[in-house]
């Protein structure tokens, strides 16, 4: 027990260089739970490694990657993150399989970013009836907003509602004649955006809007579609795509020489995999909202937060796609998550990393736009929910305006 | 490029499989049922959820089989019909307090009058024509289940949440250990029937349909009937399985019945072995448990390793399960003998 | 009216995509009387391969040229080394192949050239084509390719000793072997010409949909659903059908009410299985006539 505490302190000596060090917190009274104790903590998470939703399985690469970074530094509070994911293939009944693998099996402390609203929705119900924490899911879904029946579940990136009502509202108020058509994808991310659109533009819903055209994923392309919306003739295209159908549908319109103004969706804003595809003279002009700061946008590369991510990826990640957003998105998410378990200390208790992760004030990870910041509260499960309009000029996202906040309380 | 008329003599799709080499010998019945009966009281929750869901998809697979194996017609369309079965016993508990265990039947029937509807136009096919056909349904149905006039019911991309039964009589047992206990029971009252019907004039219809089509008309078989009666059958059965599936995994979204589904549903009916009823719970452990090892290799390649995982497979038994198991059988033989 | 032209010109854009595709569908059915699931994926692979070669600095026509030989060898070495050991396997089991094979390549493209979207260049260009900005001259190259291949198929199949023969050994390999026909070199000449046309459909495409792992998924549904449509026999139906399913989508999407935009790619496959119902062999494709 002796050589065991020493043990402790020298690690966390070592750690403080590292880490900022709170309150004392780690010399109080230790707490765990199942998947904690004093060396270490163990996180799981699901991702789709295979199947259809496989671009998105970086992130869990990347979260694995800066999980290693940290034990690497001495781990957090002087413990190291044993990070444990599985491939759920984007299928809601092995999301299952896999998440009550990680919480019977290899007991986990808590499951951290989940990815999908489909495998999040299956697991929800039996991780709060398990009182096992659902930290910061990946997906973009309003109803993860919810503590009062989802005590044990919290979202991370701001919600696509949120995000739509922050576009209807900069319509109304910049181009309140406009004439829009809304092209969605036809599943849960794309619908969210069209409820989101239609609550935010209110009373003028029904003016205002004059198509809603949606796609499925299995298309190849969806020239059909531009060229349908392009006949009712709009000046608005809201582009509620992911980033394959985002650049077809930029790419497009500028074939067809048409120019309406068009508003892209933060999903897809990545300017290496979805703007240079599509072409930098197709994209000129088109607008977005972002929380996070794009890797391939050089108005970065003097950023302290974004050399701290090149020199992570550089070392830890050698060889990978930098264009890619979701090493950005990973990244931002695992940190919050370091932070979180920082804050807990020694009390490990599934109960106090709820508790802390409703507890983060001004929080502002390093891939996050400046003056965006991560802020929860009892009854705010929303942390991140401030974004900023960005217009592209050149090779590169313009942000302009204020940082606008848009939370969307879940119904 | 005229209407050329080319005259050949097609050998069946499906190979011809005694209809006692379908089944297991009663020892090794018994023997098996006496394992699946004892597990759960040794194992941990997150083990008899898996077994229920190898008992579920075994179920699926073994419906599949008797669809392909029993009457020679392919399909990669299981999928929908596990859907519509998942579906209808998800808005029946959810909307209707329906209990569970009656949705179960009732998801039969529905499952039974779609899949002999939708072997009406299929009679018409046959080979890759059917293949595509049941491949435009499964790619079908989770667009279906979107659909904006019925997400009332279904809860559009949303999909429903279920909930899942306590142990009735106030049984000392876990949900998971009671459901698997009632899918078990469900199960072999499926899995006896089926063997039964293969054993009965349907099935023998069903088999000289497989083996030689118009032989079988001309033996006054009524083929379009048993063509369909074999599609509404195995749709039935997947469709129980679908509802069983869905209270287990306690959630229906049209994301979890993709094509992906379908796919491993064939794969299992191929690894287990066409035609034989009780390789279909081998097949099932191949699909819930190989892309598992798979993973554990390579977490960037797994798709690769499972790739090359069932190649491995099916060259050292292309019959699948049912080669093993016949090896087997003449190897204790000879044993015998000896 | 206007929009319906539109929708018609769009359509048969699009539809060349298809048409390419099922062209290379009817070559592997002709081969092996199947269909093999792996097609895309293999399709796939032949363009990364293009665009590692052009990331080389080797000239698009040169990496062009390169990527059909090694396709067509790449086609034939997986045909001897993975597809012969189960010529005597259960056709079912040859499913199952093709489906691992699906799993192998797909995944591996994946690791090796990551999942995020890649720009890929079109020798046509992508101005309007004729004035009409509904088809760009890289759509119009692409027509125009799909109508040389088909030719050539033609020929090969009708005219040449080889075409003949592979057409035998698919149909009748029994008869085929009698009359000296290497029917197992013709299998894997028949992977590899599939693999070949597979691949210039690959590079044809990518302009379009852009290059990533997944890219092909949705496109060889489309282009088994035109084969069957044109008649799996026949590289003249495939094309046909290639370019009616593409315009038929493009309409049932436009103009049916309600549920045509969100059920386009099911109502046309109601559409296929309808005509297939009534036409089993395809609207192109040779009948069948079945001996006891």
């Amino acid at each position: 027990m002796l050589l065991g505490r020493t043990l402790r302190t020298a690690a966390l000596v070592t750690a403080t260089a590292v880490i900022t060090f709170t309150s004392g917190a780690a010399f109080a009274q230790k707490k765990y739970d199942t998947g904690a104790s004093d060396t270490e903590i163990k996180i799981g998470n699901i991702m789709p490694y295979s199947g259809p939703a496989s671009a998105y399985g970086i992130i869990g690469k990347t979260e694995e990657a800066y999980f290693k970074m940290i034990n690497d530094k001495g781990g957090i509070n002087g413990r190291k993150i044993s990070f444990v994911t599985y491939d759920d293939g984007y299928s809601p009944p092995k999301a299952v399989e896999q998440v009550r693998k990680l919480v019977e099996s290899d007991e986990v402390l808590a499951v951290f970013n989940p990815l999908g609203t489909p495998s999040n929705s299956a697991i929800q119900k039996y991780l709060n009836a398990k009182k096992i924490p659902q930290l910061f899911v990946a997906t973009g879904a309003t109803k993860w907003n919810d503590p009062k029946n989802y005590p044990w579940t919290i979202g991370w990136q701001p919600s696509y509602q949120s995000e739509a009502q922050i576009y209807a509202k900069w319509l109304l108020k910049e181009k309140p004649d406009a004439k829009i058509a809304i092209l969605y994808q036809n599943d849960d991310f794309g619908k969210d955006y069209l409820k989101g659109t239609k609550d935010g533009l209110g009373a003028k819903v029904s003016s205002m809007i004059i198509m809603e055209e949606s796609y499925e994923v299995s298309e190849p392309s969806i020239d059909g579609h531009i060229v349908k919306i392009k006949a009712a003739n709009p000046d608005v295209l809201l582009i509620y795509a992911t980033p394959k159908f985002a650049a077809q549908t930029i790419k497009k319109t500028a074939e067809l020489s048409w120019k309406p103004l068009q508003i892209l969706t933060n999903v897809s804003i990545s300017v290496g995999s979805v703007m240079k595809p599509a072409g930098f003279e197709a994209s000129q002009g088109v607008l977005s909202a972002a929380y996070a700061k794009d890797s391939t946008d050089p108005q970065w590369a003097n950023d302290p937060g974004m050399k701290r991510w090149n020199e992570f990826v550089d070392k830890y990640m050698a060889g990978a796609d930098k264009s890619d957003t979701s090493m950005v998105y990973g990244y931002g998410a695992a940190s919050t998550l370091a932070k979180v378990l920082e804050m807990s200390g020694d009390d490990l208790t599934r109960a106090n990393l709820m508790k802390q992760a409703a507890n983060l004030k001004d929080f502002a990870p390093d891939t996050l736009l400046p003056g965006v910041k991560i802020n929860t509260g009892a009854a705010d499960f929303a942390p991140i929910s401030q974004l900023q309009m960005q217009r592209f000029k050149g090779e590169k996202w313009e942000l302009f305006g204020e940082i606008i906040s848009g939370d969307v309380a879940s119904e | 490029m005229s209407a050329a008329e080319d005259v050949v003599t097609e050998a069946p799709a499906v190979e011809a499989v005694p209809k006692r080499a379908m089944t297991l010998g009663t020892g090794t019945s018994l023997l098996v049922l006496a394992a699946l009966l004892i597990m759960p009281v040794f194992v941990k929750n997150f083990i008899i959820f898996q077994m229920t869901m190898l008992l579920i998809y075994g179920l699926a697979v073994l419906a599949l089989n008797i669809l392909t194996g029993g009457s020679g017609q392919f399909s990669l369309g299981q999928s929908a019909f596990y859907a519509v079965g998942a579906y209808t016993t998800a808005v029946l508990m959810e909307h209707f307090n329906v209990n569970y265990a009656l949705t179960l039947p009732i998801a039969g029937v529905v499952c039974f009058a779609f899949g002999f509807l939708f072997g009406q136009p299929a009679l018409r096919l046959s080979g890759v024509y059917l293949a595509l056909a049941t491949f435009a349904l499964a790619t079908a149905m989770p667009q279906l289940l979107k659909l904006n006039f019925l997400e009332h019911w279904t809860g559009g991309v949303q999909g429903l949440v279920v909930t899942k039964p306590d142990a009735p009589f106030g049984l000392p047992m876990s949900q998971d250990m009671w459901l698997y206990y009632f899918t078990l029971v469900v199960v072999i009252a499926i899995y006896i029937f089926s063997v039964n019907l293969l054993r009965s004039r349907s099935g023998r219809a069903f088999m000289a349909i497989r083996d030689n089509e118009i032989a079988a008309s001309a033996m006054g078989v009524d083929v379009a009937l048993y063509k369909t009666l074999a599609f509404g059958v195995s749709a039935a059965v997947t469709g129980v399985a679908g509802s069983l599936g869905a209270i287990a995994v306690q959630f229906v979204a049209p994301d979890s019945y993709t094509i992906t589904l379908a796919i491993s549903l064939f794969l299992g009916m191929v690894v287990g072995g066409v035609g034989w009823l009780p390789g279909s719970i081998v097949g099932a452990a191949f699909i819930i448990f190989v892309p598992n090892i798979a993973e554990g290799i390579s977490k960037g390649l797994s798709g690769a390793v499972f790739g090359v995982l069932l190649f491995l497979v099916i060259y050292l038994v292309p019959h699948g399960a049912r080669q093993v198991a016949i090896l087997g059988q003449q190897f204790a033989g000879k044993l015998r003998k000896n | 009216m206007e929009l319906f032209t539109n929708q018609v010109l769009a359509g048969i854009a699009t539809g060349a995509i298809y048409a390419c595709m099922a062209l290379a569908v009817v070559m592997i059915y002709q081969a092996i009387d199947h269909l093999n699931f792996a097609q895309g994926e293999m399709a796939m692979f032949s363009t990364f391969i293009s665009w590692q070669l052009m990331q080389w600095g080797i000239p698009y026509w040169a990496a062009f040229v390169l990527t059909l030989a090694l396709s067509f060898v790449g086609g034939i070495a997986i045909e001897r080394i993975l597809f012969k050991p189960l010529a005597k396997a259960p056709i079912l089991t040859n499913v199952a192949g093709f489906i691992a094979l699906f799993a192998i390549i797909n995944s591996s493209a994946g690791l090796i050239w990551d999942f995020t979207i890649k720009q890929y260049p079109t020798p046509f260009g992508s101005a309007p084509f004729l004035g009409s900005q509904l088809i760009s001259t890289h759509q119009a190259g692409m027509i125009g390719v799909t109508v040389l291949l088909l030719l050539g198929l033609y020929f090969f199949f009708q005219y040449t000793k080889i075409g003949l023969a592979m057409r035998a050994a698919a149909s009748v390999p029994e008869s085929a072997r009698l009359v000296g026909i290497n029917t197992s070199w013709m299998i894997a000449l028949g992977w590899g010409m599939a693999s070949a046309i597979g691949s210039i459909a690959g590079m044809l495409i990518a302009p379009v949909v852009f290059l990533e792992p997944n890219m092909m998924g949705g496109v060889l549904i489309y282009g088994f659903a035109a084969a069957v449509l044109g008649g799996l026999t026949s590289p003249f139906g495939a094309v046909v059908g290639g370019f009616l399913v593409g315009v038929f989508e493009n309409l049932a999407g436009t103009y049916i009410p309600g549920v045509g935009n969100e059920l386009k790619l099911p109502i046309a496959l109601a559409l296929i299985i309808s005509v297939l119902v009534v036409k089993p062999a395809g609207l192109f494709g040779r009948h069948i006539v079945k001996r006891v």
